[in-house]
């Protein structure tokens, strides 16, 4: 066991929006710490988002609030977003939000100067009381690749050091499970190398590339969660799927909710404007789970658009070429280009499609990678020198289902927060864990198995076909039966991946093993999920079955827990205890 | 269709060369990445770099039939005439210009270098209000068309003034940045931004040829910021 060690005091894993937050935080304390990305950092998937970052900066209502922003989140979570974190992110926004308009983020503006908000889905005045709120703020609809170039740029501005197109393969962890850093490989030259560090950050985001239909990108493989299960971490909640309701048909790319923020609504085939029939008093603006079932409810009563009847359309033109122009420029561009469809003239046809992973590595507010001490069965505890931001993480304050532009948010404010952590952490005097050669046996034999593959199946009928169970077992409404079925069919796939081929064995800029190692993450999380929502029998956010339609508080008011050592699925108490406003006792949840 | 793709694996290959591939694509106008990544599942050792498929992280630069663009958001019957038809090649190659790591993927660091030298970042050494620093709607009007950039290099690799002085002449994405924040109502620095400008390379040999206009998959415009620079230049010169 021979491979060079670099050693530094952090070490981020991910240059997505989380990522380059922590990394920022920590370049400006002096310590030594790298970022490792698999693509340049403004390729990753954050640069995509589109509508916005909500948060109660009281631009477009004076009075807003940041607890009324707490209820709104509490409520879409479906009551298991815990509300410790949840106080904490909206109360931090504001604060998270100037200092990115501070450090250059060009967002639109009002007549006042200020930034610009609009509204989304799930948002409320006066805790539920005062109407439709305004609370995302945004440059135009590109505002995920406003907020990702911001943070690049500031990251240069504070020389961080980059290692741009390292692919992490394996997380090192000591005999006692403590992280000690990451096996990396140097994609343009195939070079393996141990990046060594007393606090390891896992900022890989989303697996959206489970589903065949997903609005992420092809990156999005979930690597973190990957390398977490197989180093024993457990992965909270991941049966929470969210389907986003546009997606446009047969591409997957997605159309801001800020298009019916901006007052677009969704359309059947006989033109009715039908989320008036299930959410009467938001609309098109009610969570998007409940957008997302209702459309496929017209879907399949036979009241779908197009030959097929398999999508609905979504109405812009009303809005005037002015408007779509000026706020929603990318919406028009992708539209052309992906649907054929001009949303000046035409409306664009969409599908509920896999958006967003609420489930992940779970933490506490600091980022620290959390585990029951007992299996899947014992209380939370801290996982010495592991910590997980942005997507990959459940911190949690999404619970079952994320509101629009509260991901970006939670980007940056836990991106801060695991900086200021380590930051502390590592003045104080962090521990080191010193794996022994057994332990980077064990983080290096997937690289091995991989370069020793003969004969087999290939990586990509294998992906195609695991992609697909997925969306026919794990989709928009669920059934046990067939998540039964969907999880042997998974098992399946873990045998035959296990002994699946690498063509390819060369090593200067070698993609296909990177989309070899990415399948056996795919693999990992799909497995988690499949396990996951098969155990959960409620219905409850953005996990709906058909065998179990109703939410059940008395069983299912928790955290599902996976455990990848015994596959089997525990629970965890979600906090009711915010520190400075009363609990928000679980209601019934209507829009 | 038939598929020529430019390959080379410094491992094995001692030279560049053309490989053609046959992809069934049904007849239906595919994305060239699409097509790409039928050519993999046939031949994994091809190599590109691709990300959103949406045309907004800017990894998939390449240059199709001739012209640079984004395979991600270019249509066959758009890469030339004849090509959805299957009557002509689909004919892809690396950015020009840049050194070749293999197959499609070139190296960008002298375009990144570039990028760096003109200091991306918004400098502003007053102290930051608790809020926001205020923006008229009109002062943010004026960084559009320049703060969209996805740095994919198909401009810079399609100037002639850029390959033949890549580490000297800044380029046009270069160029366009460095504009995007002396534009910035809200940035300070624009005598040093100038002051580093006002040399005969950085700037001054954009000879005005527009390629890079015409190859922006965003839409941008360089060389109007180009010019918008050279004024700046002249005005602080007086
Ligand atoms: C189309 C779209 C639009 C969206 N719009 C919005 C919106 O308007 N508002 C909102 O709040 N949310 C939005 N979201 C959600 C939000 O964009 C994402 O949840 C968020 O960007 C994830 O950020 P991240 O930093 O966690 O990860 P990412 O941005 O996905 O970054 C992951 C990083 O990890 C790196 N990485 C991964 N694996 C490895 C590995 N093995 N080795 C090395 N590096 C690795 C990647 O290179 C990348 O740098 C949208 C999502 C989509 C799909
Ligand atoms: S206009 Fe200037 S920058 Fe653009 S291609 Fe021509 S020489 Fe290059
Ligand atoms: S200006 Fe256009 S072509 Fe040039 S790097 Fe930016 S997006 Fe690409
Ligand atoms: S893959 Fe992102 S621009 Fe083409």
């Amino acid at each position: 066991m021979s491979i060079r060690t670099v050693t530094f005091d952090a070490i981020v894993v991910g240059g997505g929006g989380a990522g380059m937050r922590a990394s920022l935080q920590m370049a400006q304390s002096g310590f030594k710490t790298a970022l490792i990305s698999k693509v340049f950092p403004t390729r990753s998937h954050t640069v995509s988002a589109q509508g916005g970052i909500t948060c109660a900066i009281a631009s477009s209502d004076p009075n807003d609030d940041w607890r009324w922003h707490m209820y709104d989140t509490v409520k879409g979570s479906d009551y298991i977003g815990d509300q410790d974190a949840i106080e904490y992110m909206c109360s931090v926004g504001p604060q998270t939000v100037f200092e990115l308009e501070h450090m250059g983020l060009p967002f639109s503006r009002t007549e006042e100067g200020r930034i610009y908000q609009r509204p989304f889905g799930g948002q409320s005045k006066n805790y539920g009381e005062g109407g439709q709120a305004a609370r995302t703020c945004a440059a135009a609809d590109r505002t995920g690749h406003a907020l990702l170039h911001t943070l690049y740029q500031q990251n240069l501005k504070n020389g961080t050091q980059f290692y741009s197109e390292w692919y992490a393969a394996e997380l090192v962890t000591d005999a006692r499970g403590h992280a000690a850093g990451v096996i990396a490989i140097c994609i343009e030259t195939g070079e393996t190398v141990f990046f060594k560090a007393k606090a390891t950050v896992f900022a890989t985001g989303g697996a959206g590339r489970i589903y065949s239909s997903t609005t992420n990108a092809l990156i999005n493989t979930g690597d973190g969660i990957g390398m977490a299960l197989r180093a024993g971490v457990p992965v909270q909640d991941i049966e929470m799927w969210q389907f986003h309701p546009t997606g446009i048909a047969g591409a997957g790319t997605l159309v801001t909710e800020g298009c019916r923020g901006e007052g677009g609504y969704l359309i059947n085939k006989d033109g009715e404007r039908f989320m008036e029939r299930y959410a009467p008093n938001a609309k098109d603006l009610a969570g998007r789970d409940v957008v997302a079932r209702s459309m496929m409810m017209e879907i399949l009563d036979g009241r779908g658009c197009g030959p097929n009847g398999d999508y609905v359309y979504l109405k812009l033109d009303h809005l005037g070429e002015e408007v779509l122009h000026s706020r929603l420029p990318g919406i028009c561009e992708l539209s052309k280009t992906f649907a054929h469809a001009d949303p000046v003239k035409e409306p664009i046809p969409v599908v509920p499609t896999c958006h967003y992973m609420m489930g992940g590595i779970p933490t506490n507010i600091h980022g620290q990678a959390l585990r029951l001490d007992g299996g899947h069965q014992g209380q939370a505890e801290q996982i010495p020198g592991l910590f997980a931001v942005g997507e990959v993480a459940c911190v949690s304050v999404h619970g079952a289902n994320r509101l629009g532009g509260n991901s970006l948010l939670d980007l940056v404010v836990f991106g801060r927060a695991a900086g200021l952590y380590i930051e502390d952490a590592l003045r104080q005097g962090m521990d080191q864990a010193e794996p022994n050669s057994d332990d980077m046996d064990r983080a290096m034999a997937r690289l091995r198995r991989w370069d020793d593959s003969k004969g087999g199946e290939s990586v990509a009928s294998l992906r195609k076909e695991l992609q697909s169970t997925m969306q026919n077992a794990f989709g928009v409404f669920r059934k046990g039966d067939l998540m039964i079925d969907g999880v042997k069919k998974v098992a399946d796939l873990r045998s035959r991946i296990g002994e699946a081929n690498l063509g390819d064995k060369s090593q200067a800029f070698n993609t296909a093993r990177i989309e070899a190692l990415e399948l056996d993450n795919l693999l990992e999380v799909a497995e988690a999920t499949a396990i996951a929502a098969e155990g959960r029998t409620e219905s409850r956010g953005a996990h709906s079955r058909y065998d179990y339609p109703d939410r059940d508080d008395e069983n299912w008011l928790c955290h599902s827990i996976f455990d990848p050592k015994t596959k089997q699925l525990g629970k965890r108490d979600v906090n009711f205890k915010p520190k400075t406003v009363d609990t928000f006792q679980p209601k019934v949840r209507t829009y | 269709m038939k598929v020529s793709i430019y390959r080379y694996n410094p491992e094995t290959d001692r030279e560049p060369y053309m490989k053609e591939y046959e992809v069934d694509t049904g007849g239906k106008d595919l994305m060239v990445l699409d097509v790409l990544n039928l050519v993999k599942e046939q031949d994994d050792s091809m190599g590109y770099r691709r990300s959103c498929r949406e045309g907004v992280c800017g990894s998939d630069g390449m240059n199709i039939n001739g012209k640079n663009g984004l395979a991600c958001i270019t249509p066959l019957s758009a890469a030339a005439p004849g090509v959805l038809e299957g009557k002509k090649a689909l004919i892809l190659r690396p950015l020009p210009g840049l050194p070749v790591i293999r197959d499609l993927v070139v190296d960008m660091t002298m375009f990144y270098n570039q990028y760096e030298k003109v200091q991306p970042y918004l400098q502003n050494n007053t102290p930051a209000p608790a809020i926001e620093r205020l923006q008229s709607p009109e002062d943010r009007e004026k960084i559009d068309g320049l703060y969209e950039c996805i740095l994919c290099a198909c401009c810079s690799t399609s100037c002639p003034s850029f390959w033949w002085n890549p580490d000297k002449f800044l380029g046009p994405a270069a160029l366009l940045q460095s504009y995007r924040f002396l534009a910035d109502s809200r940035d300070q620095a624009t005598d040093e931004r100038l002051g580093k400008l006002d040399d005969p390379f950085s700037l001054f040999r954009c000879r005005g040829i527009m390629n890079c206009v015409s190859v922006c998959p965003k839409g941008l415009n360089p060389t109007r910021a180009i010019g918008h620079i050279r004024e700046m230049l002249l005005e602080r010169a007086v």
